[in-house]
């Protein structure tokens, strides 16, 4: 293919309607008979309200309802009419004010509806809410012992363990050098900059359009239709830009269901805006013990692998991501075994959070491999190539691409890992210490079924439109360059449209396979304009292009060039005067090409190399350098990619030495509720940082050769970031995160 | 957030007359602290009289020598004042590690002096806290502590106070100015804050009715030897887990004046003058000397649990900063 877009720097093409406040957001959206709402959430994590006083509330001027469980309007009852295409098909989701019962500390239990924000915020101090308390369980160290072992997927594409290969047990007893060790991640909060919200318009003709934060808005739509027994032509859901979501809004939210609630209830616009301290109450990345096992000869290869995961999950679903299958994916090894285990407690479901399950599970196997290297005195690189595998070792699969050894080479010579001196404490900088480590990276690349629209206007502008989310990875641009890409047109001559329950559907925005999925409709469906354009061109009298057929031709510079002879072409706009002034419209569904992609497995890898210093006294790190590199196939969009990565490894420092949910078992509550007391990185905490695509050429994986690009930054560099901190101090710290208090 | 009435003071007088004879009124300066607790729910004020017109927003030197700081001064303000960077360091540098750059373009020197704890459970009106109401309960104690105090403590409360700049203010020895409907008077930076003891609602012996005026630096900065360190859980904008000012004079290697003051140790800035005079002045600036006073200093110090690690890093970071500052401005 001859690019001129693919692979370039590219930059937002919305980002001129963000940085101007001309991109809404799902509270901006006003209607002139808007209502304002404030939810109320419980005090305790166990237990049933008992009476629910909402007299003074209602006494605020302006006020126009409060609803609680007692005076809600009739909803569904049925338990899977609250499922979403992201849930656990055997749970039982959260159905707000259903009833009294209290599954968890912050749970919704009112929803104050005013005229002005002011109002309703002022009428939620003056609920009044009795509770009897049952016992709860927030404690997971307490809980692992009801510990229930995961037997089959109860979500699409969330495996559960495969069976067990060899005879690890026996494998591990008989092997020379042994790691057996339980490593420990707390529970993270997602916490996009935008709060959620939705604002639901109520139409003259009683339908609603719903402004809602999510990465589908089909999902919203489903969801709301089924819950309240609506038709799909009674509600558009909407959500044309969105803060950042990292999985936290694949599901509908609360605050979906009690704006439609309210807006349905009174006939009025309703728009509800979760408070930074409710955004503490969502899903959230589960709490983890993983107890391994590696067996080992004594040059490190591996001879048993034993991976049993333990998640935290709620009492109304058996929520659970895939943990332990990251440790036996990657490496050879004969006698392997992995399971998966769910502990129930009294919070709210956990959900999906930027490679859920791969950063926690990825994180404790590399660190294992380091724990290794230094037990078999190897070099945590050859280590790993000497465990190299060339096939999935779950599935048992060819890959449909690999190129980790590439950036095995690359990362390391850009960090120069040679100067690296295995033994810890080697190298100090004033009062710190200098430590070097890395970690391998890896994360699926699928590709889901979607469909897009195209369409060229007589006047050669082009619009793309598919029912896609940008949730600040890309998307839009994304699906320019395609679409510029298969016509030759520039940036500035293609429309995208997405976000909207009118466009062509497209599936949830998460799991990196944006790009697969909805890029491949998009280019298929660009393609299937630029065959009908060509065959315009090749009709015109005396066309250059007569003897022509379309494998033939480039669309470069709003020309239809003949790639063997550039001077013979016909300009996009000659094309289209041929066609009359017709616009040209082609839709097209794309999804896995199961043919070709049988046998196969994808997945994108990463190895990451960091520097840390940490202070020999105080115990504070500084992630001085990061080097990742990154083999994910085709790269649409290098600005974004690269972006995307950083994003990624800015996370991973704050999963290394940050993040943290702090519980208070007492009151099974969340207390770090808010931005000054649950760390993220700060600018002063983030230095060097440097990303390297190696190249990767993939036909398999989907028709573009892309491969999502939003999770394989994450992953590793917590890994990476801890097995540097040994590596200067001589400190393994098997508890994220390593805060300076685990490291003096 | 509760509906109170807004009043701005037009002087200092009618403003303290005010807050005096209404009920659960308060002053509002930059409202970075205030208004957050107030939608937190956790400060309910009838009334907030507003002291932003009122003349205190300046820096004035003083004819002893000494820097008034108008209590409406912002810290910034305060931080990259020439006469401040010039002669009293510490305090830049105390302010400058605290908070973000944003929020110090707001915070006032009074309500900087006037913050109240970041215990979490003092924020979380689900829960109990005898800070927020008397008599309920202190659950850090066996709770949340990771940043609670290890001095100082009582049974009912385990709070600190947050500020870095007050950690400063405390070891140069300032005063702060105040007035209220009983007149004026200056009360010594020591005696500004308090112990929780039995009452841990209340923070300081300022009066309901008092207002901040000004912040008084002493004539001596410690201008050649002083250090902050503040040992905290990320780069920035983050509040101390243990901060140390530390201040010197020198004559020929022998400690001639000297202040010490530990922040998130305590509810107050931890110092102690008597400890100076006796282990400090008159002694050799050397590694001995910082540690039989850092000993003595923090003798007593007791953890929560979480919070333990503090008494590992109170002892390096007083030693630290001490030499940091005796050594300040020789070549490493
Ligand atoms: C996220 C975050 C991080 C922070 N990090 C840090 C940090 O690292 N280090 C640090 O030191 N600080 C930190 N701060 C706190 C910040 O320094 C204080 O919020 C600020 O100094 C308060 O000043 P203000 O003028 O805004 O006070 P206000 O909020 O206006 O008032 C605070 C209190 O003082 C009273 N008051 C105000 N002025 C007067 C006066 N003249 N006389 C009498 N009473 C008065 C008010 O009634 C109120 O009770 C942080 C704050 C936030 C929100
Ligand atoms: S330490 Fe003080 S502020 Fe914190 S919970 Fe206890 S009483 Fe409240």
């Amino acid at each position: 293919m001859n690019t001129h877009l693919i692979g370039t720097d590219v930059n937002r093409i919305d980002g001129p309607a963000k940085v101007s406040g001309a991109a809404k957001y799902a509270a901006e959206f006003f209607a002139p008979d808007l209502l304002y709402a404030v939810a109320v959430s419980g005090a305790i994590a166990h237990g049933e309200i008992d009476t629910i006083d909402t007299a003074e509330a209602m006494k605020v001027p302006g006020a126009v309802e409060v609803f609680t469980h007692k005076n809600r309007p009739h909803v569904s009852w049925f338990n899977k009419s609250y499922l979403d295409e992201d849930a656990p098909v055997d749970g039982k989701p959260l159905r707000p004010l259903y009833d009294a019962k209290i599954f968890f500390s912050s749970q919704p239990i009112a929803l104050c509806v005013a005229e002005t924000f002011e109002a309703a915020r002022y009428m939620s101090r003056l609920v009044q809410v009795t509770y009897t308390s049952l016992t709860h369980q927030t404690d997971m160290k307490i809980a692992v012992q009801e510990a229930k072992k995961v037997t089959s997927s109860n979500r699409d594409g969330i495996e559960a363990p495969p069976k067990p290969r060899g005879n690890s047990a026996r494998a591990y007893a008989d092997a020379p050098v042994k790691i057996a060790k339980g490593y420990l991640s707390p529970t993270e909060i997602h916490n996009p900059m935008e709060l959620f919200a939705t604002t639901v318009i109520y139409n003259d003709d009683h339908t609603l359009t719903i402004y809602d934060k999510t990465q589908s808005v089909t999902n919203s739509q489903m969801y709301v239709c089924n819950i309240f027994g609506l038709s799909k032509n009674d509600v558009r859901v909407e959500s044309p830009f969105v803060g950042g979501a990292f999985g936290s809004a694949l599901r509908p939210q609360y605050q979906l269901f009690l704006a439609t609630l309210a807006a349905k209830a009174l006939k009025r616009s309703v728009r509800l805006t979760l408070t930074r301290d409710q955004m503490f109450t969502l899903g959230h990345r589960p709490e983890t013990l993983q107890e391994i096992r590696l067996g080992a000869n004594q040059d490190g290869q591996l001879l048993a692998l034993h991976n049993e995961s333990m998640q935290a999950t709620s009492r109304y679903e058996n929520y659970f991501e895939v943990i332990a299958n990251w440790s036996g994916l990657s490496y050879l090894c004969e006698n392997a075994t992995m399971e998966e285990k769910t502990v129930s407690m009294d919070t709210s479901t956990p959900g999906d959070m930027r490679a859920p399950g791969a950063a926690q599970g990825v994180w404790a196997i590399e660190t294992a491999m380091d724990e290794l290297a230094v037990a078999t005195g190897s070099d945590p690189v050859d280590l790993r190539l000497r465990n190299y595998a060339d096939k999935d070792q779950n599935h048992g699969k060819k890959y449909s691409s690999k190129e980790l050894k590439a950036c095995y080479t690359q990362g390391a010579a850009r960090f120069r890992w040679n100067e690296r001196v295995a033994t810890p404490r080697s190298e100090r900088r004033g009062t710190a210490l200098v430590g070097r480590g890395m970690a391998g990276g890896v994360w699926e690349s699928p590709q889901m079924p979607a469909a897009a629209k195209a369409t060229l206007a007589a006047d050669g502008t082009l619009t793309v439109a598919s029912g896609t989310a940008d949730i600040g990875t890309g998307t839009y641009t994304m699906m320019a360059i395609l679409a510029g890409e298969a016509l030759g047109l520039p940036l500035g001559r293609v429309v995208v449209k997405l976000g909207d329950t009118e466009l062509p559907v497209a599936p949830l925005e998460g799991g990196s396979w944006t790009v697969a999925s909805v890029g491949s409709a998009v280019s298929k469906a660009c393609k299937a304009v630029a065959e009908r354009v060509f065959t315009l061109a090749a009709g015109i009298n005396e066309s250059p292009l007569k003897h022509a057929s379309f494998q033939d031709v480039d669309f470069l510079n709003e020309r239809i060039v003949l790639r063997d002879d550039p001077s013979k072409f016909v300009t996009l706009q000659s094309a289209l005067e041929q066609g009359e002034g017709k616009p040209i419209e082609e839709k097209a569904d794309s999804g896995p090409n199961m043919f070709k992609q049988h046998g196969y497995k994808s997945y994108t890898h990463s190895a990451v190399f960091v520097e840390v210093e940490v202070d020999e006294d105080f115990g504070t790190v500084s992630v001085c350098r990061v080097v990742s590199a990154i083999a994910g196939g085709r790269i649409i969009n290098h600005e974004a990619a690269q972006s995307q990565i950083i994003g990624g490894i800015v996370w991973g420092i704050g999963m290394a030495l940050q993040e943290q949910a702090e519980t208070d078992h007492q009151f099974g509550r969340i207390m770090n509720h808010n931005f000054a007391e649950y760390h993220v990185p700060v600018n002063a905490d983030v230095h060097d940082i440097d990303v390297i695509f190696v190249k990767e050429e993939d036909d398999i994986v989907n028709p573009i050769g892309a491969k999502g690009l939003g999770e394989i930054g994450l992953v590793g560099v917590a890994a990476a970031i801890g097995n540097a901190i040994y590596n200067a101090t001589g400190v393994r710290v098997r508890e994220l995160p390593i805060t300076l208090d685990k490291l003096i | 957030m509760n509906n109170f009435e807004y009043v701005r003071a037009e002087g200092l007088d009618g403003a303290a007359r005010f807050v005096a004879g209404h009920h659960g009124a308060k002053f509002i300066g930059g409202g970075t602290n205030l208004v957050d607790l107030m939608k937190y729910n956790v400060e309910k004020p009838t009334a907030l009289v507003d002291l932003n017109r009122l003349a205190m927003r300046s820096v004035t030197e003083l004819p002893y020598g000494g820097l008034r700081l108008g209590a409406l001064v912002t810290n910034s303000e305060v931080a990259y004042h020439p006469v401040v960077s010039a002669k009293y360091p510490l305090l830049s540098r105390a302010i400058l590690a605290g908070a973000s750059a944003q929020l110090r373009n707001k915070a006032t020197t009074g309500g900087n002096l006037l913050q109240r704890t970041r215990c979490v459970y003092f924020y979380d009106t689900a829960v109990p806290c005898n800070k927020r109401e008397p008599g309920t309960g202190c659950p850090a104690k066996e709770g949340i502590n990771r940043s609670m105090a290890i001095l100082g403590t009582s049974v009912s409360c385990i709070a600190t106070h947050p500020s870095d700049m007050c950690v400063a203010l405390a070891a140069l020895g300032a005063t702060v100015q105040v007035a209220g409907t009983q007149g004026s008077r200056s009360i010594p930076f020591a005696e500004f804050h308090r112990l929780p003891g039995d009452q841990p609602q209340v923070d300081t012996t300022l009066a309901v009715d008092e207002i901040v005026t000004s912040v008084d630096l002493p004539a001596a900065g410690f201008a050649g030897h002083s250090a902050y360190i503040k040992v905290r859980d990320r780069q920035s904008y983050a509040f101390a887990l243990v901060s140390v000012a530390a201040g010197f004079e020198l004559a020929d290697g022998i400690i001639t004046k000297a202040g010490i003051a530990l922040g998130g140790v305590a509810h107050k800035p931890w110092r102690n003058a008597e400890l100076e005079r006796s282990l400090l002045i008159g002694k050799p600036a050397n590694r001995d000397t910082y540690h039989a006073f850092q000993l003595a200093l923090l003798a007593g110090a007791q953890g929560y649990g979480e919070n333990d690690f503090k008494l590992k890093i109170a002892p390096v970071t007083v030693v630290r900063a001490m030499e940091q500052a005796a050594h300040e401005g020789e070549q490493a």
